[in-house]
């Protein structure tokens, strides 16, 4: 039997685009369901945040402590050699403001603006690798997941550091960048120095430092590493609940603002109904 | 480690008896007018953030146990297990175990201290530390692998000189 396909269905909007009352009822109550996600999530972010700020006090003389012999020292990195390794923090999960974006933007900058280096990345946080592995696989030395969701110990740090160590990529250059936390709304991207053994064993001012045998620069190098890693990895963290604390509050907030608009032009669609309905009564009882 | 560390400081009495015994010693009494500025700290505390009210500091490191004064000639060292100890210029002396990291004495007179595990001398169970010592034995004489024998004995020491530093 030959069946009819329907080529025109009569859609039920109305003509000037007014939502129905069940359309804005369903809007409303979506939005609703928003806000009650963002809302948790920045409870959550509040409670890692207040953790990670506590823990990152501690950590801070500690960076500073390790980065001031490199300041002292003032080892010289010459951009002009051919290796360089980049470190970048980022985080595993998205929702937490520009953070990763920097990170990724950098990368890509730097890959653009020295075209005839070697240059490796080793990257903290899964957000890098899924934004730039498509279009920069060769780069990619070294990618560390599982950062982030758990506050950052000293032998996560010791481990990025012993593979960073064991890799066996001689770089002449190193940065590590990473998210510098200053208040809950505010972080900006900063490089730290990253130093290879070879450039600090052959540092001039090195000479002023008394009874050095390569075995207590090597174990002292290694240990400042880590140390380094650790107090930007206290950092990072910190900054990824803050961001995603403060971009959950105001997601919250526009929800609201939302709610409260939908709202309004639900009773006013509902209002319009009953006017409607009031005049078919009346009119149709006057006709009669 | 963490086990090592009681909230409860039994010997906390009996050591500072002999604080007082050992602040009377006039170490640094020929000390340069140049105080230091000492940093000290572990990834989980900072003791000291760049305090200038040190004048001496005695440290365990692979190559000797070291005293550091103020305008200490510069140098790097491998911190060892052992006791660490901080004398303060009002004569008070702060008495750390800690188990490894790196000394940097800086030309300027700064010193760092980064510990990877530090913890205050009158914190220590002794009871703890020492069937921590008993059980790190264990470990060592059940090692099979390299790694793992290695590992034990690097908490063997720890151990000792935790025990050593309490008494």
């Amino acid at each position: 039997m030959l069946s009819r396909t329907a080529l025109f269905v009569p859609t039920c909007t109305q003509v000037r685009g007014m939502a129905t009352l069940k359309e804005i009822r369903n809007r409303l109550k979506s939005v609703k369901n928003v806000q009650k996600i963002t809302q948790s999530m920045k409870m959550v972010s509040a409670a890692k945040f207040s953790r990670a700020e506590r823990e990152l006090k501690p950590s801070r003389p500690y960076g500073t402590g390790a980065n001031a012999f490199y300041d002292k020292v003032d080892i010289g990195q010459d951009l002009e050699k051919p290796k360089h390794l980049l470190v970048t923090m980022g985080s595993d999960r998205g929702l937490c403001g520009a953070m990763n974006s920097n990170i990724n933007k950098l990368l890509k900058n730097y890959v653009k603006d020295n075209p005839d280096k070697e240059v490796k990345f080793i990257t903290l946080g899964d957000k890098a690798r899924q934004a730039l592995y498509k279009t920069h696989p060769g780069y990619f030395m070294l990618t560390f997941s599982e950062f982030g969701r758990q506050p950052a110990s000293f032998s996560d740090a010791a481990d990025v550091a012993e593979s960073i160590i064991n890799s066996g990529y001689e770089f002449d250059v190193g940065q590590i960048y990473f998210n510098e936390y200053k208040s809950v709304v505010s972080y900006s991207l900063r490089p730290v120095p990253l130093h290879s053994l070879q450039s600090v064993s052959e540092a001039d001012s090195l000479a002023v430092y008394d009874s050095l045998d390569a075995e207590v620069i090597r174990s002292y190098q290694e240990y400042q590493l880590a140390s380094v890693l650790y107090a930007c990895m206290k950092e990072t963290n910190c900054c990824e609940h803050s961001a995603r604390m403060t971009a959950m509050d105001s997601a919250t907030k526009n929800a609201g603002e939302m709610i409260d608009k939908l709202t309004l032009t639900f009773n006013r669609t509902r209002q319009a109904v009953i006017t409607g309905e009031l005049i078919e009564i009346i009119s149709g009882a006057a006709a009669l | 480690m963490a086990s090592l560390v009681s909230r409860v400081p039994r010997l906390f009495q009996a050591v500072g008896r002999t604080l007082a015994a050992q602040a009377t010693r006039g170490y640094a009494d020929a000390a340069a007018p140049v105080g230091m500025s000492f940093t000290f700290g572990s990834p989980g505390a900072a003791f000291y953030n760049a305090a200038t009210n040190v004048r001496q500091v005695d440290v365990p490191t692979f190559s000797g146990d070291i005293g550091i004064l103020p305008s200490h000639v510069p140098t790097l060292a491998v911190l060892k297990p052992g006791r660490l100890s901080v004398y303060e210029d009002e004569g008070n002396v702060n008495h750390f175990v800690v188990s490894s990291g790196s000394v940097t004495v800086n030309e300027d007179s700064s010193v760092q201290i980064l510990a990877e595990e530090a913890c205050r001398l009158e914190d220590i169970d002794p009871g703890l530390a020492r069937s921590g010592l008993e059980k790190a034995q264990q470990q060592l004489s059940a090692a099979s692998t390299d790694a793992e024998r290695t590992e034990a004995q690097v908490a063997i020491e720890f151990h000792e000189q935790v025990v050593k530093a309490i008494e």
